[in-house]
């Protein structure tokens, strides 16, 4: 489709999909759709649709955090989901959606990294967040994101014996969920700004905005695109993001 | 969770004590130095120059390509050397903060690198970069719709402060972190981002507060170049 006339539909205040600007695709959230991992979810905004897996493995805390576990977020952006994804180390897109997921959780506390810990200073959790995108029509970050929530919802521990995980032997202790951070994603076309951009939305937008919000406070924001946004512009963005977070909280809160 | 001082005497609204310089790169095609207290950035920039391999070329418009390193050295804890995670995504956004003003329209098939190494951090490191960053692509004769800077802000305990150090960023009580770059004509915010937790308001207020000091260092950006000029 030329992009040009994505454009020019903006400007008289339509998207290609018929959508209204701030108007997010049908979201479907499953949990659990693999056996062995200790908490996974599905995710799909539209047709994208996104995995998500939570492993987790004994290891030693940071130094400087001795009475903390940790997250440690991956995403995999596979040739599966987009002709544009290639084989081979994870590149700046990956690495980009991973750490806005992590900051999204981190920031937020949503896990309160505090009960991780099995030993001060020697032994805790950490939790392996692996996020694999299986068809990319857009918004890979809010679909990561809400799709990590769920999988962290449904994460139970593993057993442990002598400090050693014992993978396979699932324990009945589920992960505490304190939080449920809601990442929403703007672009900005010519002068309008849509919420939830589809693939082709995201090829013309100029700039891109993601907000973590929870209970209408913001905890991560990351700004992307080529070009820039006003004052203005953020202030209305941020009002919808805080709007849209009850919605989507409910969504996520219904996903069991 | 009150802060009613700030350890080195700053009002809320202050920014560090700052110093920048150009040429600091004879080799490169333009440099910059810019220090904001402790934080030292350097940036070079070269090009527009080839752009291998040529699969990368574009043939509409040329390529910007930033690289943010920080050197072993420049943190109490020796930081391994070489690409992390969190530096690949301080390259990325810092292209995004310099690419709405560079016209890349007019140099096809190129790339303009810029490289910055941060040789002594202090918090705030990805926006000395940017600053510097901004001063190399003028000083390397790139046209420039407009001048960037930027300048983190946050929230220390209950205050919104300017210009964040390390201390501040630790605060026991928590802090917010929000880099901010700034054009300075047309005020387009041009890296946004945020790790911590704020309402709408504190935010808007966080970024009035960044606007003024992005003012503030664009003056010693222009201040700056000039200079070279006036030596002749």
């Amino acid at each position: 489709m030329d992009n040009d006339y994505i454009i020019s539909l903006v400007e008289q205040g339509k998207r290609i999909d018929g959508r209204k600007f701030d108007e997010i695709r049908e979201i479907v959230l499953e949990p659990n759709i693999s056996k062995n991992a200790e908490g996974s979810a599905r995710c799909k905004i539209g047709d994208t649709e996104v995995l998500v897996g939570v492993k987790m493995d004994i290891g030693e805390p940071y130094p400087d955090s001795p009475d903390e576990g940790s997250i440690v977020v991956t995403t995999e952006l596979s040739p599966i989901a987009s002709p544009e994804f290639e084989l081979g180390p994870p590149g700046v897109q990956a690495i980009e959606i991973a750490r806005i997921v992590d900051r999204g959780i981190r920031e937020s506390k949503a896990i309160d990294f505090k009960k991780l810990v099995i030993t001060s200073g020697e032994k805790c959790w950490i939790l392996f967040i692996d996020i694999y995108p299986i068809n990319d029509s857009g918004n890979l970050i809010d679909a990561s994101a809400l799709g990590t929530l769920v999988a962290l919802k449904n994460t139970r521990y593993v057993k442990e014996e002598n400090n050693k995980a014992v993978f396979g032997e699932f324990t009945n202790k589920k992960l505490e969920l304190e939080k449920t951070p809601i990442t929403i994603t703007f672009v900005k076309i010519g002068n309008n700004i849509l919420l939830d951009p589809n693939s082709k939305e995201e090829e013309v937008a100029e700039a891109r905005l993601s907000a973590a919000v929870y209970n209408g406070r913001i905890y991560a924001l990351q700004k992307g695109g080529d070009k820039g946004f006003s004052e203005k512009e953020i202030e209305s963005m941020i009002d919808v993001a805080v709007k849209k977070e009850k919605d989507l909280k409910k969504i996520v809160d219904k996903a069991k | 969770m009150s802060y009613t001082k700030r350890d080195d005497g700053r009002k809320f609204d202050e920014l560090r004590k700052i110093k920048a310089k150009v040429g600091v790169v004879k080799r490169a095609d333009g440099s910059a130095m810019f220090q904001m207290g402790d934080t030292i950035a350097i940036a070079s920039v070269y090009g527009p120059r080839e752009l291998h391999p040529r699969f990368l070329q574009n043939p509409e418009r040329g390529v910007l390509r930033c690289n943010y390193d920080m050197a072993s050295f420049s943190v109490t804890e020796r930081k391994k050397p070489g690409p992390s995670r969190r530096s690949t995504e301080i390259s990325l956004v810092t292209e995004k903060a310099l690419a709405s003003v560079i016209d890349l329209d007019l140099f096809p098939n190129t790339v303009i690198d810029v490289f910055i190494e941060i040789i002594q951090a202090n918090a705030g490191t990805r926006c000395a970069g940017i600053s510097a960053a901004a001063m190399a692509l003028a000083h390397a004769g790139i046209p420039m719709r407009d001048m960037v800077a930027a300048v983190s802000v946050g929230k220390v305990g209950d205050k919104i402060v300017l210009d964040l150090d390390k201390e501040e960023e630790d605060f026991e009580e928590g802090a917010t972190d929000i880099p901010v770059a700034m054009t300075a004509r047309k005020r387009e915010i041009t890296l946004l981002q945020l790790d911590g937790e704020v309402t709408k308001d504190e935010l808007m207020e966080a970024i009035k507060m960044a606007r003024k000091g992005c003012e503030e260092i664009h003056k010693i950006q222009v201040k700056t170049l000039k200079e070279i000029y006036k030596n002749g």
